[in-house]
């Protein structure tokens, strides 16, 4: 029975794999063809918030921990990038990885105490103790208190490529952006991913076949810690600005808004959320307020009927993964 | 002048009512996040909203229908918590067999909804509300000058957890609700209304972040963003705490109340991180929280 069993569900997955590469190759076309059309720093913020979600998605979507905090991350990476660039002087590309890494070890740190309670437990702590890292970013000199951290330099990548051109800061942008991706991809279907996805469905169960699973729990943790601080690093970069909007509780809320939108545990969901929120902010920022409304309904809808997301739907409806 | 520990008495008893006066918000509102929670498996993000809500509803009646601070007392829980009731009805009932994040997520999404029409309405300056005439002033006790209204919002807040302490814990409809807590499916064999007590429970809850918004009026400016700050406090409150006891969840929020005054006579620059800190402590050395069950 077993070796009958075998064949379609290796068809299967190749199917599987090609409806992903279809998408893969759409989103690089729509990317490379992007700067053309649209205004390039709105599709660098977009990017930078794709990846966010990505990194947001790969706890959420495959370990089944919802952090209501990523903000802290994001914001926090954002800042040491920023202040590693501006007043140390480094070059972009040991800033971004001085944000980044400073992204793995607040999320080593958070996440070993967040680890400890499962469920809604762990989304009010992740959610504590990003507000106590917003507090610490008010009353920090480094951070500038209001008025942040401005006019960053994005300087000279390996010494060679002038990132003050729009376009040039771009394709880098795209790059590290494109590669996370990619990195995201290959966790989710690695060994380690299949994992995580097993803890996902049955703790218990992963903890009897022997795995530790707080282990791989924090592991997972701060591999989504450290992307979404390469996010934040590169934000700070684009927008030679890091700011406490980056860290407060509304931006750990966008990037659950985003993820929830495009889709929960799908490949490609976040990126299309991220997109569309972000296009959605700018087009209503003329309406004020109206945009926490907007945002608080899509919240609702999403939760009543329509809970996969729109990648979500699209595979559903397809048959195929997205 | 008195001198305690080097802090003249009056500084440090001053900060030790602020912070008997934050700890009567926390424990109110934390109680009923953990009723709720009991009772519906959610975590009712919305709480603050609704706190805030319940702070400007005693302003408005006060601004245009000159109904004052008493009444509002006594109005203002019963309109938020009817607000509360249709929120279960419309939204909440729908996702009970949903993971509990959903519950987490849908409430974030009313928050904010409520924020943002607020703000919209309102803006986000801060509107001053009376004392009212009957607790105006205070008195000297020597070491320490105590304002009527600050005592009477401890004493208030106390009687009004005691009360839902003893509601639940002591009586014939509070044994209904503990069982439905445990196991709804043999209460509603006995012939009890299970769904009509889930909303109803959600809508004391409600009604119980509202009454803590009125109290609060007189205390902070009302604004629309007066709620979404404190929740998360709250939550560090519950996580230290551990939603399986109403007692714990009352003497948690005093306590820590206390603790964050205390700090901004000996610590100020940590004041505003010291619950978090916490939070994190107990999580390390007790998981479940100190009045928790582990799972």
């Amino acid at each position: 029975m077993t070796a009958l069993a075998d064949p379609p569900i290796v068809e299967a997955r190749r199917d599987g794999e090609r409806s992903l590469v279809v998408a893969f190759a759409v989103m690089v076309a729509l990317l490379v063809v992007g700067p053309f059309v649209v205004y390039p720093v709105f599709l660098m913020q977009a990017l930078c918030f794709a990846l966010f979600a990505c990194a947001f998605n790969l706890l959420v979507g495959y370990v089944g921990l919802l952090s209501f905090g990523h903000a802290l991350f994001f914001g926090w990476a954002s800042y040491l990038c920023a202040h590693a660039a501006k007043r140390w002087g480094f070059p972009p590309e040991a800033a971004v990885l001085f944000g980044t890494l400073s992204g793995a070890v607040l999320g080593l740190v958070a996440g070993s105490i967040a680890i400890r309670r499962q469920g809604i437990y762990f989304a009010m702590i992740t959610l504590a103790l990003a507000q106590m890292m917003y507090f610490v970013a008010v009353r920090a000199p480094f951070t500038g208190g209001e008025d942040g951290i401005q006019d960053v330099p994005r300087g000279h990548l390996f010494g060679v490529f002038d990132l003050s051109h729009e376009m040039t800061m771009y394709v880098f942008i795209l790059v590290m952006v494109l590669a996370s991706f990619l990195f995201i991809y290959r966790i989710i279907n690695s060994p380690f991913g299949e994992v995580l996805k097993a803890i996902r469905e049955n703790e218990p169960r992963a903890i009897s076949l022997g795995y530790n699973t707080d282990r791989y729990k924090l592991c997972a943790f701060v591999l989504s810690a450290t992307l979404a601080g390469l996010a934040g690093a590169l934000k700070a970069l684009v927008f030679q600005l890091a700011s406490l909007t980056d860290v407060y509780w509304t931006m750990s809320g966008e990037v659950v808004l985003m993820t929830l939108v495009g889709g929960l545990g799908t490949v490609f969901g976040p990126v299309v959320g991220a997109f569309l929120i972000v296009a959605m902010e700018n087009y209503l920022a003329q309406f004020g307020q109206w945009v926490l409304v907007i945002q608080g309904v899509i919240f609702v809808a999403c939760v009543l009927v329509f809970r996969r997301g729109i990648v979500g739907e699209l595979a559903h409806a397809l048959g195929v993964r997205l | 002048m008195v001198e305690v520990f080097g802090i003249p008495s009056y500084a440090l008893f001053g900060q030790l009512l602020i912070g008997l006066i934050n700890g009567s918000f926390y424990a109110l509102l934390s109680l009923g996040l953990a009723v709720i929670f009991g009772m519906l498996d959610v975590i009712n993000f919305a709480h603050g909203a609704q706190y805030m809500m319940g702070a400007f509803a005693a302003y408005l009646m006060l601004q245009y229908l000159g109904l004052d601070y008493w009444v509002a007392l006594v109005i203002v829980p019963f309109l938020i918590a009817a607000t509360g009731i249709v929120i279960e009805r419309l939204f909440l009932q729908h996702i009970r067999k949903l993971d509990h994040l959903y519950g987490l997520i849908l409430t974030f999404g009313l928050a904010l909804i409520i924020e943002g029409l607020f703000r919209n309405e309102f803006g986000s300056s801060g509107k001053p509300y009376q004392i009212p005439a009957l607790l105006q002033g205070g008195r000297n006790l020597g070491f320490m000058f105590l304002p009527n209204y600050r005592a009477w919002v401890i004493a208030f807040s106390l009687v009004v957890c005691f009360a839902t302490w003893f509601a639940i814990e002591r009586t014939r409809l509070g044994s209904y609700l503990r069982a439905a807590t445990e196991n709804p499916a043999l209460v509603r064999a006995f012939g009890i209304n299970v769904p009509r007590m889930v909303t109803l429970t959600y809508g004391f809850g409600v009604g119980l972040a509202a009454l803590a918004g009125v109290m609060a009026a007189p205390i902070y400016n009302v604004s629309p963003q007066m709620g979404s700050d404190l929740i998360i406090v709250v939550f560090a409150v519950v996580v230290i705490g551990g939603m399986g006891s109403i007692l714990g969840a009352i003497l948690t929020g005093f306590a820590l109340g206390v603790i964050e005054g205390l700090t901004k006579v000996f610590f100020p620059e940590a004041s505003s991180t010291v619950i978090f800190v916490i939070m994190a402590i107990v999580l390390l050395i007790r998981p479940a929280g100190l009045f928790g069950r582990t799972a």
